[in-house]
């Protein structure tokens, strides 16, 4: 019988939160359809992360192993999904909308011959059995739902911090079905190489709770060092990021570039420092739950946007911001 | 080399986007259109390539008439030629048939190397190039920052943006797919003689019956993504601004996130 599959993400031995929210998102369908969660996951010594799927949500996971499999490729992957695709025969297949899942996805689809929706931001199940999906175009601008009403499975990648973590329940375990696989390096014409390490060991901003974000305000690189300080005192699972005319100014990279030829971020909190509020910044941004703004011109389009504006120098703002912070962190 | 640039025109990233009167797609009017973005950094990687190892640069695009513009854009700064895919029959194609035009293009183009943009900022899909990919059966790198090329090994070694600054160091074998990101290299801007003779380079144009294709691979027909409503997000009320001198403000400020937000 047709079933939800997730593709389970990790890294460094540990599974990421999106594998999390697409369980707890497959868990909202299975409650429609009825159907079986399944997760799947690949790599090499890894049956302690197989585990703990079952107390999130998954009924099965399916353990692809192989020594290859340990480095992540789009051709490698998508050879052992496919396997056990067409094997099974979902009817549904997400994956997450992070620099694996955009990468990987689209190779799984075309192989599959099926459609694929992504960085979606709502995922309904219908009476018909066909999703409902919801994505952001234009960076946001605009939102658009669209079905895949022939081919199976529906796939989607879901953008992370959409869906809340359901909790998990440790009573529950899933059943593991590992599959040695047998793939053969020389068949993939592509191979990582390396991994090179970031400056900083900061998660990125796509995934990041609280996003400390500096503009043209911010005046030079070194400047950034104060939002670095409140990101710190924020705590895990913050991120400093920039607007484009920080970037194009060279006071940061453009990894971490917010807007519509940045990234586009969803956090909880994003706080605004010296960063005006351009049309581009605003789309890749106005889904934060929460938005601060802090800057001297009291005209800026930011404040528009802001749920709190604090109309100053943001100098003067920024480090007794983090003094507060730290000081209520200590408190609790 | 054989190198081909797969372009798309856009809105201006500046657009303020207005939706038609039924909500089945934007409002098109007063729009002004640029190349793609991203198609920039793999235009120009195409050129320096080109220059490094000679060979012929195309540029191809599936669009409207007006997608002329962006490839002459692109013929100005150096590119050879130009090969529009234009049909009434292509229009409402999603990522699966766009993918399969091109490769019926690039079959008769012939590549070595194929260069995009990491995704187009109208629809952010993203999946073009890997589409592209399956259908050709060639390896790709997507979000590419960095780019070495081995013709003699027929290797190439690409550096992809991950995530949290974190980069992947790739080889693949060639002819393969890059999709190309800011950071890659500074595009260059047209010269004013290039911008002469771009008017003169060629642009040749194809259709369904030119690619042996047949109307229900194509178009809506032969998508496997259904476009239903658009609409706008719910607009953000502005809240409040926080007066006073700065240490109360800011004071004020981390009580509101503690209080109302719940954060900290």
């Amino acid at each position: 019988m047709p079933g939800i599959f997730i593709i389970a993400e990790h890294k460094e031995g540990k599974l990421k939160k999106i594998t999390f929210e697409l369980l707890s998102q497959g868990k909202k369908l299975k409650g429609k359809s009825g159907e079986e969660l399944c997760a799947l996951l690949l790599g090499s010594n890894i049956e302690n992360l197989a585990t703990q799927l079952g107390a999130y949500g998954a009924d099965k996971v399916f353990f692809l192993e192989d020594e290859t499999l340990k480095d992540y490729t789009n051709e490698s992957f998508t050879q052992a999904i496919d396997g056990v695709v067409k094997n099974q025969s979902p009817s549904i297949l997400l994956g997450g909308a992070t620099a694996q899942g955009k990468d990987l996805l689209p190779r799984v689809a075309a192989r599959l011959g099926t459609g694929l929706a992504p960085d979606c931001v709502n995922i309904e199940l219908e009476d018909n059995g066909l999703l409902k999906i919801t994505r952001p175009i234009y960076a946001g601008k605009v939102l658009m739902e669209v079905t895949i009403p022939q081919s199976r499975p529906q796939m989607a990648t879901l953008r992370p911090n959409v869906v809340e973590v359901l909790p998990k329940d440790d009573s529950k375990t899933a059943e593991v079905i590992k599959s040695k696989l047998d793939l053969k390096k020389e068949d993939f014409k592509s191979v990582l190489k390396e991994i090179l390490k970031g400056e900083s060991k900061k998660i990125d901003i796509t995934e990041a709770n609280i996003i400390v974000s500096g503009g043209r305000g911010m005046k030079a690189k070194e400047n950034f060092k104060i939002l670095e300080e409140l990101a710190d005192a924020f705590g895990e699972g913050t991120a400093v990021g920039a607007s484009r005319a920080a970037v194009d100014s060279d006071f940061a990279l453009h990894d971490i570039q917010v807007g519509q030829t940045g990234k586009v971020v969803n956090p909880t909190l994003y706080i605004a420092c010296g960063i005006s509020g351009s049309i581009q910044h605003l789309a890749g941004m106005s889904t934060s739950k929460y938005i601060v703004a802090i800057n001297k011109d009291p005209e800026a389009p930011i404040f528009q946007k802001a749920d709190y504006g604090i109309v100053g120098d943001l100098f003067e703002v920024v480090p007794l911001l983090t003094q507060e912070v730290k000081k209520l962190k200590s408190e609790t | 080399m054989n190198i081909v640039v797969c372009l798309k025109q856009v809105p201006d990233t500046e657009t303020k986007i207005v939706l038609n009167p039924d909500s089945s797609n934007i409002l098109t009017e007063g729009i002004k259109w640029v190349m793609n973005p991203y198609d920039e950094y793999a235009v120009e990687e195409g050129l320096k390539i080109k220059e490094k190892f000679g060979g012929k640069l195309t540029i191809l695009s599936m669009g409207p008439e007006r997608s002329i513009e962006a490839m002459r854009t692109a013929l100005a700064t150096g590119a050879d030629e130009g090969v529009l895919l234009n049909d009434s029959a292509f229009e409402g194609s999603d990522s699966y048939a766009t993918a399969l035009i091109l490769s019926k293009a690039l079959s008769q183009t012939g590549y070595d190397i194929i260069l995009t943009g990491k995704q187009a900022v109208d629809l952010d899909c993203s999946q073009v190039y890997a589409v592209l990919a399956e259908f050709l059966n060639l390896p790709y790198v997507s979000v590419v920052v960095g780019l070495e090329l081995f013709p003699d090994q027929k290797k190439a070694l690409a550096k992809r943006e991950t995530e949290g600054g974190e980069k992947e160091l790739i080889e693949v074998n060639l002819p393969a797919i890059f999709a190309c990101q800011k950071d890659l290299n500074i595009p260059r801007y047209a010269s004013l003689p290039g911008i002469m003779k771009a008017k003169k380079k060629e642009i040749k144009k194809l259709g369904l019956n030119d690619l042996g294709l047949k109307p229900e691979e194509v178009g809506e027909a032969g998508s496997k993504i259904k476009k239903g409503k658009y609409f706008l997000p719910p607009p953000r009320k502005a809240g409040i601004k926080i007066e006073g001198e700065i240490p109360e403000a800011t004071a004020k400020l981390v009580k509101l996130l503690r209080e109302e937000a719940k954060l900290i």
